[in-house]
């Protein structure tokens, strides 16, 4: 059975004049035990499903389970039984650490001791702050007592709705291995983030924009589909190579990607690759490097949403 | 129950660890109890009379001493004609100028009867009308006096036989903070009480923290009830400094029953937090749920009854008077602290505010939404 299953949710904000569509009939399901990813953009409706995965917004049409429960007709039960961490910090900042832990679990009515084994990694790392208020805790210290309010009454599903946003690099790679290890508690995790190097560490992702989902599949998988070869293109004039790039009649693409560019012909020939080298060398670059390359989430991501931006 | 036990644990914790609220609900009523009475004060005193005597005579002069010995008048500076006289008022140097015509003391003796004029700045409706008619009473003494001196033994009759002695019940010296200070704390309470239960509420909002409650299992009226209780407490606790301040410091001692007091200050308070629980369903942030609140505040205390009478006002004014708690409240503060009034005569008015306490509160209860 799936831990988490959306059918067809359509979500819109606003007044009858105006309305944002959040969420376009977006499905998609979760299995037990899986770590799941959603991915996307600011602004692609990650929010909102993982609002109305929690019972907190009731969506405009199309149904959602959690753990075998309805979120609009079973919300309550939902409610004993998932754990969830929203993006903005949002426990009680003049509580203490450890008055924050105590007070998420008797409302579940549940002592930290029963569950302590859950948080037990996570907890050592906050435990000699625990008196201290948790307004006063850094970024990366407030995601991991939020995770741990969030796991205090064992929940069968956890929603992490961008976790490691505003986290530094050490804190993000530290958090991630607090997830595995959950993950392997048996724990349903359904976690978002805008960061595409995060994605291949879930079991699956949902690729999302504008509140499409553009494709469910494994990391390995995702990156697969990429339907053309991918090059990257590198020298020391990097605008005008970018120029040269996209003005070459057999270019279908071309982005910037870190420290290089990267592109695709509308037509995987030898003769394109070829051309373009003899274009860009008549040019006076220095030090041009072209390479095939594999390609990964960002540019499958960039790929398939290109079709949004043109 | 064991929720609620949790709830009220934190929200207490909470309270005590935030200074503003300390501040806010022992202090300021302390002060404000002790300012407000003094600077709210209807007695009118300091009243500068200037006169203009054209008659220069020995009754004039009678007269003129009698007004400036009182404790309510002062003499403006001398003027010998109207016109330098309405400079004065003018200039914010005179409040009411007393003319005495020419042949004063002459037209007394011989006809028994003159004018006088008075002229009286009336930018201050309060001091104008105050003063005129201590003014008035004074030279009503005066003119008594100077009959029966010049009256014939044989005409007794025409003298004034008819004094109209005032007694004053309840309030016998008139005192004027015996009849404020109850008042003022209904709507310092009040202040308190509307302000912050529904403040707290839209600061969770804000924060996001009642995004983290809405997704566990607490219910919705335990979480208000944690909400509630506190902010009901506090408001116990802040009118039993005001009634100790205004022992201590105004020496009012309430002639009825203080647990009378006390029971309908807990079906007030019951209300009071209703409206404002009602108030932060419907705000999103602490900004809009002040403007609401003090809005309602502001209009309600005027037409309380605190300051002025609500008997004078036009109709739809006692209608909304009536609906309001604040005027009932205060209304009872005074039957029980002045009067001495009993649980009978107050049975209508905690009907009437513990009607509108269900109101409010099942409508904050229906209207709180866990989801959106």
């Amino acid at each position: 059975m799936a831990a988490i299953t959306l059918d067809n949710i359509v979500k819109t904000y606003g007044e009858k004049d105006q309305k944002v569509l959040a969420v376009d009939q977006a499905s998609f399901a979760v299995e037990e035990g899986e770590m799941f990813g959603l991915i996307g953009p600011d602004g692609a409706g990650k929010t909102t499903i993982f609002r109305i995965l929690t019972t907190l917004l009731l969506p405009d049409s199309g149904t959602a389970s959690v753990a075998g429960y309805d979120t609009a007709a079973d919300y309550t039960q939902i409610r004993n039984c998932v754990g969830y961490m929203p993006g903005r910090f949002s426990l009680y900042q003049d509580l203490t650490v450890e008055e924050n832990l105590k007070f998420f679990a008797t409302i579940f009515n549940t002592t930290i001791e029963e569950n302590y084994h859950l948080i037990k990694d996570i907890y050592v790392q906050i435990e000699p702050f625990k008196d201290r208020r948790a307004g006063k805790l850094s970024g990366g210290m407030k995601q991991k007592l939020a995770l741990c309010c969030a796991l205090i009454h064992k929940p069968t599903v956890l929603f992490l709705d961008e976790p490691t946003t505003g986290v530094d690099v050490v804190s993000r790679v530290e958090f991630w291995d607090m997830l595995k290890r959950l993950k392997a508690q048996g724990i349903t995790i359904l976690v978002s983030t805008p960061y595409m190097d995060e994605a291949v560490l879930c079991d699956r992702i949902a690729l999302i924009q504008s509140g499409k989902i553009l494709s469910v599949d494994t990391p390995a998988n995702t990156v697969k589909k990429y339907p053309t070869k991918l090059y990257a293109a590198k020298a020391s004039d990097m605008h005008q190579l970018l120029k040269d790039i996209r003005s070459y009649p057999g270019v279908a693409s071309c982005f910037t990607f870190g420290e290089s560019l990267h592109f695709t012909f509308r037509q995987d020939d030898a003769q394109n690759i070829a051309g373009l080298k003899a274009t860009l060398d008549s040019g006076n670059y220095l030090d041009l490097v072209i390479n095939e390359i594999q390609p990964n989430i960002e540019d499958y991501f960039i790929q398939i949403s290109e079709p949004v931006h043109a | 129950m064991r929720t609620l036990k949790f709830l009220l644990q934190k929200e207490f914790k909470q309270i005590f660890r935030s200074k503003s609220i300390i501040f806010s609900i022992v202090f300021a009523p302390i002060i404000q109890l002790i300012l407000m009475p003094l600077a709210a004060n209807y007695e009118v005193k300091n009243i500068y009379v200037a006169f203009v005597d054209h008659d220069h005579s020995s009754y004039s002069q009678k007269l003129i001493n009698r007004v400036y010995s009182s404790i309510y008048f002062k003499a403006a500076p001398y003027s010998a004609s109207y016109d330098d006289a309405m400079h004065l008022i003018e200039q914010n140097k005179a409040d009411i100028i007393v003319e005495i015509p020419q042949g004063f003391e002459d037209n007394l003796v011989r006809e028994s009867h003159d004018k006088l004029y008075l002229a009286v700045n009336a930018i201050n409706g309060t001091k104008a009308g105050v003063g005129s008619g201590y003014l008035g009473s004074i030279i009503r003494d005066f003119n008594q006096d100077i009959q029966l001196q010049w009256k014939q033994p044989g005409h007794f009759a025409e003298a004034q036989t008819i004094d109209v002695v005032t007694n004053n019940w309840y309030n016998p010296y008139m005192s004027y903070f015996l009849f404020m200070v109850p008042g003022l704390m209904v709507s310092l309470l009040t202040g308190i009480g509307a302000f912050s239960a529904s403040l707290n509420i839209v600061r969770e909002k804000e924060i996001g923290t009642i995004e983290q409650i809405n997704v566990t299992p607490i219910r919705k009226y335990h979480f208000l009830l944690g909400k509630l209780i506190p902010y009901w407490c506090l408001g116990m606790i802040v009118f039993t400094i005001g009634m100790l301040v205004s022992r201590l410091i105004y020496g009012i001692v309430p002639v009825g029953s203080i647990p009378l007091l006390y029971g309908f200050l807990a079906v007030y308070l019951l209300t009071l937090l209703g409206a404002g629980l009602l108030i932060s369903t419907y705000s999103d942030t602490q900004q809009q749920a002040v403007s609401v609140a003090f809005f309602f505040v502001l209009i309600f205390n005027f037409i309380s009854g605190i300051f002025t009478p609500i008997d004078s006002m036009p109709e739809w004014a006692k209608v909304l008077a009536y609906i309001s708690p604040i005027s009932h409240f205060a209304q009872v503060m005074r039957m029980v602290v002045l009067k001495g009034s009993g649980w009978s005569d107050v049975l209508p008015h905690l009907g009437a505010v513990f009607a509108l306490g269900v109101v409010l509160n099942t409508w904050a209860v229906l209207n709180y939404r866990k989801t959106t």
